[in-house]
């Protein structure tokens, strides 16, 4: 159920051309872009003020009293307050306060606490193996995720050739398609009598990390892939020109400089693995359950809230320490960004053969042909070549007219159509959400503040809003029905409500879309913000003029990626999702639920539809974003 | 990305994404206007005045719910009532629900639950009782009528004649057949613990070879190179060698109500077929929820779920038979039989016995 059907993931981002060259007279013109973000470094580390603490700005504006300064402070921090406590409130009651309801229950027995759950899951080896497998099958899915998808990001990214664009919008597909399909797909290809049946992987540990990896793939080839079209070539080619062999260049120079992409890509990828649900079911069965799927057989089928809750816990644990992990190896790196303007980053021509014939690109093209035909291509093929398959036994387009019916015999209330347009009205709500929070969050978490604690809590802060990632999907559906009857004591009852299924969509796209804007609005320059302050902008005129012309750029792709999120969302959905208006993996999920070859073939259209919705909506944010980065 | 791209075309991006943000935002003003003009309705008996069915009445069910339109609109006219629909995931999940919300049930009525959570749902206390006219009581589950039976289907395994008759083997008919080695690797079934036809199987099991022998059985089941999916997707889909799948195992567990579906136009033979000698019934029933903001209209609604026109309805859109006598459809009176005695379990022992046999089979089944 929680079948990721999540995104892909956020690219990061680019440093303003206009406001590097805004902050160049300041450098003096120092020749190398890695001298100029060491300093930057060793002044942030210090922690010297002048750096962007919210709105500082007034101070060189030079108020004409104390009570104006008063005020103006005054109206700051609340400025800032909202700014933060909007999503904090969002968070709060559609996040925290359903999931602590549900986990308080297994927690108390006759009004008293009980923590005797913990002795008891723990004692059971089963515990142990569930955790054991939840750990390794995250870990290795994200390795190999990684592993796969930085010679991707390269090749997409750092390369230009005919067709990649087609290429950019057809890996981030399997990201939102429902695992229900896609699991039928996979394992059509691992079966025994399938074109990967040799290998002897259906039902195994291998199959499932397959799988993994078929999901998570884009995120890493986006989010690294993003970063590095705007990582300043120099320094290698510096590096290459003092006699550097070209993999000792990479590993020595770029690899290290795209660790902040890489930490971040990794960890919502080891989040998607960790909190798999369908996938790992229908291409690994229980002997490869996970900490998720054993909370999803407690909770729906046994209703041992105790044990789920322990295992909740354990999950929250689990995910903690990792985002804690990943924002170390971020924040480590993050400031010695060395991102160069456009004129010197320029996509080179790829170059297979012939004297300009280089190895980084033949390995690059090798490695990531190998991971689009076989682990995307022949799980996605399987879905567009059944689409085709009439329920008759012939070819053609059979299926695709049958969505604009009821299904094999009536299997559904409503057409395909009408649920595509729920999805795409649901998705609509649900992205706005995710936007207004999801920028908020990254506007305040993208501040530097001076004093130490006011730092930590921005990190904390940045932790919060991944949480919605690395919690089961049951936790938070099962959480919605027994909180939202009377949320907070107020006399409402949000659970039949149709708000409620694009607010839990958007919970789920909050994470994204700030690992899309937050990056962008961390690379400007602070010196712009202070350089404004000083010819006097207030900070609202700061924020308008410096911040909002570089996040608005970086908005087309957040509207994007949330858009595919809240398409492809069905775990929480499926908890809350309404019959009569039920949205397109709803439907998709009843119809491959049927028997009959009219139902299957319809689901595989829709499938492919859902695929092609998602892909079209990518390439138009891509466009969007492609063009904000020509103008950077 | 570093694409050149012309002066002009480079203005235009801010004005496309506003514009963009802009569409978007009059996407989801209008929908969330039109939604909560759709949830205007007076709240779920918020209004109802006590003896009368009025306002709106809230049905939650499971996630295979679905009944044509037109019936729920004529619902709604013979009774002045709103019917909302809520399936908050499976059979299971459904129950379990019921019960974490009995102090602010989630709705009026529910359908859906099944007889092997049927006994957990009256022990919980989320249920009132209520017997309607017409209640078959050949279903009946408990003396005080807190359920009422609305259709049923047997689960049984699926044979793919056409492999069969390929192999020149005879087509195995019990559940003992399942064991013999002349069956070994053909058989696929699903989960107990992730699916409800897989409980249905274990259940037979039970019914079938009793306390004692049932372990015994799934033994040598496992010997015969049984093989387990997660869900009815994938065994039917990947696994099953019929028709509409692609897989090479000819035995599978499905329902009765399966065959139908694999019957080419106009043909006058099933490709598959049910063992009516493995199944096990499962019956569905509806229930007026305890503490229902409606209850009168929660009666209304088992009223029509037993009505002619539902029930009539319930096997081409639910796949399930009726409990009452209506007329079937033709292809399912030809390719779709009832299996005659279906093993029986006790719903209560079911109840209880569920969870420590899902134990116990993953311990013997899955190791």
């Amino acid at each position: 159920m929680r079948h990721p059907a999540p995104p892909p993931t956020p690219p990061p981002a680019p440093v303003p051309a206009r406001a590097g060259s805004a902050a160049v007279p300041a450098d003096g013109g120092v020749p190398t872009a890695a001298i100029r973000a060491r300093r930057r470094d060793l002044r942030w580390g210090r922690g010297e003020p002048g750096r962007g603490e919210p709105g500082r700005g007034e101070r060189g504006r030079g108020g004409s009293g104390s009570d104006r300064r008063g005020r103006a402070r005054w109206l700051r921090w609340v400025a800032w307050g909202v700014a933060a406590g909007v999503p904090l409130v969002f968070l709060g009651v559609f996040f925290a306060y359903p999931v602590l309801s549900l986990v308080g229950r297994g927690f108390v027995t006759d009004g008293a606490l009980d923590l005797s759950g913990f002795g008891d899951v723990f004692g059971r080896d089963r515990t142990w193996r569930v955790v054991g497998l939840t750990l390794a099958q995250a870990s290795l899915g994200t390795v190999l995720a990684v592993v796969l998808g930085v010679p991707g990001a390269y090749l997409l990214y750092r390369t230009t050739f005919r067709g990649q664009g087609l290429l950019r919008a057809f890996v981030i597909v399997p990201f939102v398609l429902p695992t229900v399909v896609v699991g039928v797909a996979f394992r059509s290809v691992l079966a025994p009598h399938g074109p990967l049946g040799f290998l002897g992987w259906d039902g195994t540990f291998a199959g499932v990390v397959a799988a993994l990896v078929f999901f998570n793939y884009a995120v890493v080839v986006r989010t690294v892939g993003g970063f590095w079209a705007h990582l300043d070539p120099r320094t290698e080619q510096a590096a290459r020109a003092l006699g550097a062999p070209p993999w000792r260049a990479f590993l020595a120079v770029t690899l290290p400089a795209l660790t902040p992409a890489i930490a971040s890509a990794a960890a919502v990828v080891f989040l998607f693995c960790a909190t798999a649900f369908g996938v790992v079911l229908v291409l690994g069965g229980v002997q490869y359950g996970t900490v998720e799927t054993e909370i999803w057989v407690q909770t729906t089928q046994m209703l041992d809230l105790r044990a789920a809750a322990v295992l909740s816990v354990v999950q929250v644990v689990v995910v903690t320490g990792v985002l804690w992990a990943a924002g170390s190896a971020r924040a480590r790196r993050e400031r010695a960004l060395a991102l160069g303007a456009p004129d010197r980053v320029r996509a080179v021509p790829l170059a297979l053969r012939g004297p300009g014939a280089r190895w980084s690109d033949r390995l690059a093209a090798a490695v990531t042909g190998v991971v689009v035909v076989v682990l995307l291509g022949l799980p996605l093929g399987t879905v567009l070549v059944r689409s085709l398959r009439a329920p008759d036994g012939g070819w053609g387009l059979a299926n695709y007219a049958n969505l604009a019916t009821t299904g094999g015999r009536n299997a559904l209330d409503v057409t395909v159509w009408q649920a595509a347009v729920t999805s795409l009205r649901t998705a609509a709500d649900a992205t706005m959400l995710a936007v207004v929070v999801g920028g908020l969050v990254a506007l305040v978490v993208s501040r530097r503040p001076r004093s130490r604690a006011a730092r930590r809590s921005v990190r904390v802060l940045d932790a919060l809003f991944m949480l919605p990632l690395g919690v089961s999907a049951v936790t938070v559906g099962f959480g919605f029905l027994i909180s939202m009857h009377d949320p907070f004591g107020l006399d409402l009852d949000l659970r039949g409500s149709t708000l409620l299924i694009p607010i839990a969509q958007a919970v789920v796209a909050v994470p994204l879309v700030v690992r899309t804007v937050l990056p962008v609005l961390r690379a400007i320059d602070t010196r712009l913000h202070e350089a404004a302050a000083v010819l006097g902008a207030g900070p609202a005129r700061v924020l308008a003029h410096v911040d909002w012309p570089v996040a608005a750029r970086s908005l087309g792709l957040a509207v994007g990626l949330a858009f595919a999120v809240s398409l492809g969302e069905f775990g929480a959905t499926s908890f809350l999702a309404r019959p009569d208006r039920p949205t397109l993996p709803v439907v998709i999920f009843r119809l491959i639920g049927r028997p009959g070859a009219e139902n299957l073939g319809m689901a595989f259209a829709a499938c492919v539809l859902l695929g092609a919705v998602t892909a079209l909506v990518m390439a138009v944010a891509e466009r969007l974003r492609s063009g904000a980065a020509g103008e950077f | 990305m570093t694409r050149h791209i012309p002066r002009r075309a480079r203005r235009a991006v801010p004005t496309t994404t506003a514009l963009v943000t802009a569409a978007m935002l009059a996407l989801a003003g209008c929908t969330a206007a039109e939604d909560a003009a759709d949830d205007d309705a007076p709240a779920p008996g918020g209004t109802a005045t006590a003896g009368t069915a009025s306002g709106t009445v809230v049905l939650v069910t499971h996630d295979s719910f679905a009944l044509p339109d037109e019936l729920v609109a004529q619902f709604e006219a013979d009774t002045g009532l709103t019917l909302e629909q809520r399936a908050p995931g499976d059979g299971g999940a459904l129950v379990n629900q019921l019960i974490l919300t009995k102090d602010a049930p989630l709705g009026d009525v529910v359908y859906g639950i099944d007889n092997s959570f049927a006994t957990r749902a009256i022990d919980e206390g989320v249920l009132e009782p209520y017997t309607p006219d017409g209640a078959v009581a050949e279903y009946a589950i408990d003396d005080e009528g807190y359920l009422t039976a609305v259709d049923m289907g047997d689960v049984c395994i699926n044979v793919d004649h056409e492999w069969f008759a390929e192999a020149g083997i005879p087509e195995p008919t019990s559940l003992a057949d399942l064991t013999d080695p002349a069956y070994k690797d053909l058989l696929v079934v699903t989960n107990p613990a992730t699916s409800s036809p897989g409980l249905a199987f274990l259940a037979a099991t039970v019914g079938a070879f009793g306390e004692d022998g049932w372990v015994d059985y799934w033994a040598a089941l496992r010997e015969n190179g049984v093989k387990v999916a997660a869900g009815w997707s994938d065994a039917y889909y990947v696994d099953f060698s019929g028709p509409s799948s692609e897989g090479d195992r000819p035995l599978v567990l499905s329902y009765a109500s399966s065959p139908p579906y694999e019957v080419p136009e106009g043909a006058t033979e099933a490709p598959t077929g049910a063992l009516l000698d493995t199944c096990f019934r499962q019956v569905e029933y509806a229930g007026v929820i305890a503490g229902a903001a409606n209850p009168e209209g929660a009666r209304a609604v088992v009223d029509w779920l037993l009505s002619p026109e539902v029930q009539a309805a319930i096997p081409e859109n639910m796949y399930m038979y009726p409990v009452t006598d209506v007329a079937l459809p033709e292809s399912w009176t030809q390719f779709a039989p009832l299996a005659p005695s279906p093993v029986e379990v006790d719903p209560a022992e079911l109840s209880e016995n569920r969870d420590a046999w899902i134990e116990t089979w993953t311990d013997t089944v899955i190791g």
